[in-house]
């Protein structure tokens, strides 16, 4: 492996700015790697070589043309397959966007371009990001790097496996329900759900509107600090998208200090159905945390019991109205037009064949807590449940600056294991939730490998909306302490690629 | 759908039974832009030129609210003395159309952005108050042509084609309360509401209403009760009718038939009908008992409207003068007759208003729109302010028949120039040629030439038979190409033939 692939996106943009590495050498190396693994690890479902290294000898122009160029300028990103992208398709991981390629470039896909990134392709994703390990994707799963016959985590499960096999130094993201903070978690890397309405949704392929949120993935937390910064901020194109400066997450990744911080342990978020190795190391982070000087409590959180159900109301409500769209009339899959059918049929037919049983079973079951008669008592109540834990975190955040979890119940399991079982697979959001439905900041930074089965855990931080900056002081804490009692980088023990 | 429906002639069925209506029209707003992207709102683009991600509905796009849009309704809700909402959302309607891009339309349900409101409406002298229960924003759909089939409907097209242009336009929809009481003349009240409601959107000047371009589009609900009963009956919903004519037409056919159901002890269908303008009949669409379940719920797309006291405040005080009182002014400072009034639609009183403000005098600016003006726009099938020519120009022809330089004959020539594109009236009749002989010694010459050739003419008038001038008043109109002032011409003959 090249060693520009092991490198660091700070460490490759501070030597691209030095004129030590040329963009091209750096895209070259990354495209090479997936390459070289890829085939094992499938997660792309479009590598853009050509236009990846086209935007490389663009940047190397400028910059030899003596301009002066952002931190992420010939820094390679890869992309989940949500966001729209002029010149690659975009699929969202189904069968009904097979070969469809977006007229226009999502704001976030823009702002990597125009700050000189490198996008070197279309991560795989579960099918409009519903899963939890990307074996939702039409397109086949993608593979753990750390071990390749488990998940690597969903729905934006191609981007932490992207980056955790040395593919791409950094990758965007969307979390719903903690589709960036899971995947991240079981590979061992760094993802940020932002505060929502703090990086813009547009162009980004809907799948609940009052929650989508993109979001970075890193090796290191400065890492995804310096993408959360590239990525983030006001869209007047997005109506949810908040009017206020970015939160300063650069500097608060190189502050990395957490002396004096009053950190809340959510009681809720623990005990039964809890990996004892996520605990034990959860447990062990924040006891490192307490020692680097922070003040720990334990809160209560009462109504984040009730977060999964509220979930699974509100996410395929709006679903089930967002993927209406899918019709075969304007795009994508068409089905069944031979002439004898009608628009209502083809329609059908495209949606039967063009939808994967999760998708499927997320529109049936958003169109029945729609519907008249039923509403009240499930997206109703589900609103007001949503309301209850806004009022628990605020309650929380009025006693402590951030709060802190496991951010997954369990390390990566078996691919199939729970494949069947639909609610064994919603229990790996259990955590993550509660921050989606808030609309509040969360992160998950590594914090050792579970001892039963040598997979990486999770720690998760929630801070209040707009603190997203609190996540990176904590989380790049607990890193660099980590770090140091390890002796290396935890992805270093990736066994799973034999590297 | 072709079965012939029996039907109650309309007197009958008012007999027994007491109709209850109500309207829900749709008025397109004449923003710039759409509801919800930078697309223009410009008619009779070529099919899908005026689109964009937003109001295609793509994947990953986003709505963002027009601004002017929410001041246009407001403006209306305010004209119609509706409380505005301090705070309102926007809902999806979800149902499956291949001209709807999302398969969902903006819309707002449960909280309306206008409610609680009231349209005096003039109904043959007698004012009939009409109450509004709501004003709501929404977005237009596509349009759809369905090419083969009988019905021009989707089902049994051969193929349909869609025109997104018209997908994202802002559209207000305005709901009447229930209007009862109106008994034999609720047709007649519904075509006057619609009407009137029609003034004071164009007045209002968010709208062009154009009815015969689907800028303002009517449902109308009809239903009927047996008189005597408490209970309102089932009503239908007679879908896009697209005429004042129409509007009238619709209710009264659907009381002359659902009459005929309800003697028939037959049961009236809740459904929506289509009215057809050629048979002036309503035929049954889609039925509502197997409704829809539109499943609404708060588009999460779109942040809250909430208009402050002082944008609403502001909007008020800019309203203009409503309609039926710039009306009664305007009567009143041009001491016209109520009959005379009456035959000035809204347009038109904008247009005489114009051509008065331009220097015209109110009789002179009435009768060239009415008489010469209005022949012309019948005759050509175009509206009166879609004439090539102006108030002004208008007003200035007037004045050129009162000093002299025009009679009314030469008028209407210029007129037909300026409407040719020959430019002003000053240009044409410079360029004709077309000014009054008023050179006294020409038109004696002229009138002296006549009563030589006419010596018998002559001698009657000399008579005293002064009424037998009219042909030597010809001859000489002849002799001068129509460009003499007939008047002048007449004082004169009868002055040679000492008669004056």
């Amino acid at each position: 492996m090249s060693e520009l692939t092991r490198m660091t996106a700070a460490e490759l943009s501070a030597a691209l700015a030095a004129e030590e590495v040329s963009a091209t050498e750096v895209t070259r190396a990354h495209l090479d790697r997936i390459a070289a693994v890829d085939d094992r690890v499938h997660a792309f479902l479009h590598v853009a070589a050509d236009s990846a290294l086209a935007g490389a000898a663009a940047v190397d122009a400028r910059r030899q043309a003596g301009e002066r160029l952002g931190p992420l300028a010939g820094v390679p990103v890869a992309v989940k397959d949500v966001f729209t992208t002029v010149g690659m398709p975009t699929t969202c991981g189904s069968r009904i966007l097979a070969g469809w390629h977006p007229p226009y470039d999502a704001t976030i896909t823009r702002r990597l371009k125009r700050a000189g990134a490198i996008i070197l392709g279309k991560t795989n994703m579960d099918e409009f990001a519903m899963g939890s390990s990307t074996e939702n994707s039409a397109f086949g799963p993608s593979h753990n790097p750390w071990d390749l016959d488990k998940i690597p985590g969903g729905s934006s499960g191609g981007s932490a496996a992207a980056v955790a096999a040395y593919e791409a130094p950094l990758a965007i993201g969307t979390d719903t329900g903690g589709s960036i903070r899971q995947p991240a978690a079981v590979c061992g890397i760094v993802g940020t759900k932002p505060t929502y309405g703090g990086s813009s949704r547009y162009g980004v392929v809907a799948f609940a509107s009052s929650l989508d949120t993109p979001g970075p993935f890193g090796r290191t937390v400065l890492d995804a600090a310096l993408l959360h910064e590239a990525m983030s901020g006001h869209d007047p194109c997005d109506s949810t998208s908040i009017d206020a400066p970015v939160p300063p997450v650069v500097a608060a990744a190189r502050q990395a200090d957490v002396s004096g911080m009053r950190i809340g342990v959510v009681t809720e978020l623990s005990g039964d159905g809890y990996q004892p190795g996520v605990l034990s190391r959860f447990a062990e982070a924040v006891e490192l945390l307490e020692s680097l000087g922070a003040k720990v409590t334990e809160v209560s959180c009462p109504h984040f019991r009730y977060a999964l159900p509220a979930y699974y109301l509100i996410a395929p409500s709006e679903a089930s109205s967002n993927l209406a769209r899918f019709d075969a009339m304007r795009y994508g899959l068409r089905v069944g037009d031979d002439g004898t059918r009608d628009a209502e049929e083809v329609m059908a037919l495209t949606r039967a064949a063009g939808f994967g049983a999760e998708v499927k079973r997320r529109i049936i079951l958003g169109t029945y807590a729609l519907s008249s008669g039923y509403y009240d008592a499930y997206y109703g109540k589900a609103q007001q449940v949503r309301t209850l834990i806004i009022r628990d975190f605020d309650a929380a955040f009025g006693q402590v600056d951030v709060l802190v979890s496991p951010a997954t119940p369990t390390t990566a399991f078996a691919i199939g294991e729970r494949a069947d079982d639909p609610m064994a697979m919603y229990l790996a959001d259990l955590c993550t939730i509660p921050s989606d439905l808030a609309g509040n900041a969360a992160i998950s930074v590594p914090c050792g490998l579970a001892p039963e089965d040598g997979l990486p855990v999770g720690l998760q931080v929630m801070a209040p909306a707009l603190a997203d900056d609190r996540l990176y002081r904590v989380a790049a804490a607990a890193e660099a302490a980590f770090t140091g009692r390890w002796g290396r980088p935890l992805l270093a023990e990736a066994k799973g690629l034999n590297s | 759908m072709t079965t012939m429906d029996t039907l109650v002639p309309f007197a009958e069925a008012l007999d027994r039974y007491e109709p209850v209506i109500g309207l829900e029209t749709h008025v397109e707003l004449g923003t710039r832009t759409k509801m919800f992207c930078g697309c223009t709102t410009v008619f009779g683009g070529e099919p899908n030129s005026q689109v964009c991600p937003v109001c295609l509905g793509l994947p990953g796009s986003l709505p963002v609210v027009n601004r002017m849009a929410i001041e246009y309704a407001i403006r209306i809700g305010l004209a119609l003395d509706c409380s505005i909402a301090s705070w309102c959302r926007f809902a999806r309607k979800n149902y499956f159309y291949p001209d709807m891009p999302k398969d969902f339309q903006i819309s707002q349900y449960d909280e309306p952005l206008c409610t609680n409101g009231w349209l005096d409406v003039p109904v043959d002298g007698v004012i009939v108050r009409v109450g509004i229960e709501r004003v709501h924003l929404e977005e237009d759909t596509g349009k759809s042509l369905h090419v083969g089939g009988a019905t021009g409907r989707i089902h049994g097209a051969d193929y349909s084609l869609v025109d997104y242009n018209r997908a994202g336009i802002p559209l207000v929809e305005i709901v009447t309360k229930p209007i009862e009481g109106t008994g034999a003349a609720a047709p007649e009240v519904a075509r006057a509401y619609v009407t009137e409601l029609r003034d004071l959107v164009r007045a209002l000047g968010v709208s062009d209403v154009r009815m015969e371009e689907g800028s303002l589009r009517c449902d109308v609900n009809t239903s009927l009760a047996p008189r005597g009963s408490d209970r309102w009956g089932t009503r239908t919903e007679t879908k896009n009718v697209n005429s004042l004519r129409s509007v009238e037409r619709s209710v009264r056919f659907e009381i002359e038939r659902q009459a005929a159901v309800l003697d028939a002890g037959g049961r009236v269908i809740q459904e929506t009908r289509h009215f057809h303008e050629d048979t002036g009949s309503t035929t049954s669409g889609r039925s509502k008992e197997e409704a829809q379940d539109y499943r609404y719920f708060p588009e999460p797309d779109l942040v809250p409207v909430a208009p402050s006291d002082e944008w609403v405040a502001q909007i008020r005080a800019a309203l203009p003068e409503p309609p039926a009182a710039r009306r009664a002014r305007l009567q009143a400072e041009w001491g016209l007759s109520d009959a005379d009034m009456a035959a000035l639609n809204a347009e038109a009183l904008d247009l005489v208003a114009e051509t008065v403000a331009a220097g015209a005098s109110p009789a002179d600016a009435r009768k060239w729109w009415l008489q010469e003006l209005a022949r012309r726009a019948n005759e050509t099938g175009t509206e009166l302010a879609r004439l090539a020519i102006t108030p002004a120009q208008v007003a200035r022809i007037a004045d050129l028949v009162a000093t002299g330089t025009l009679n009314d004959r030469l008028a209407r020539d210029v007129i037909d120039a300026v409407l040719a594109g020959e430019g002003d009236p000053d240009q044409v009749v410079a360029a004709r040629g077309l000014a009054v002989v008023s050179d006294e010694g020409a038109l004696t010459a002229a009138a002296d030439e006549a009563i030589a050739a006419n010596p018998d003419v002559a001698d009657k008038v000399r008579d005293g038979k002064v009424a037998a001038v009219g042909p030597l008043v010809g001859a000489v109109m002849r002799a001068t190409g129509g460009k003499a002032d007939a008047a002048r011409v007449r004082e004169l003959i009868l002055e040679r033939l000492g008669q004056s």
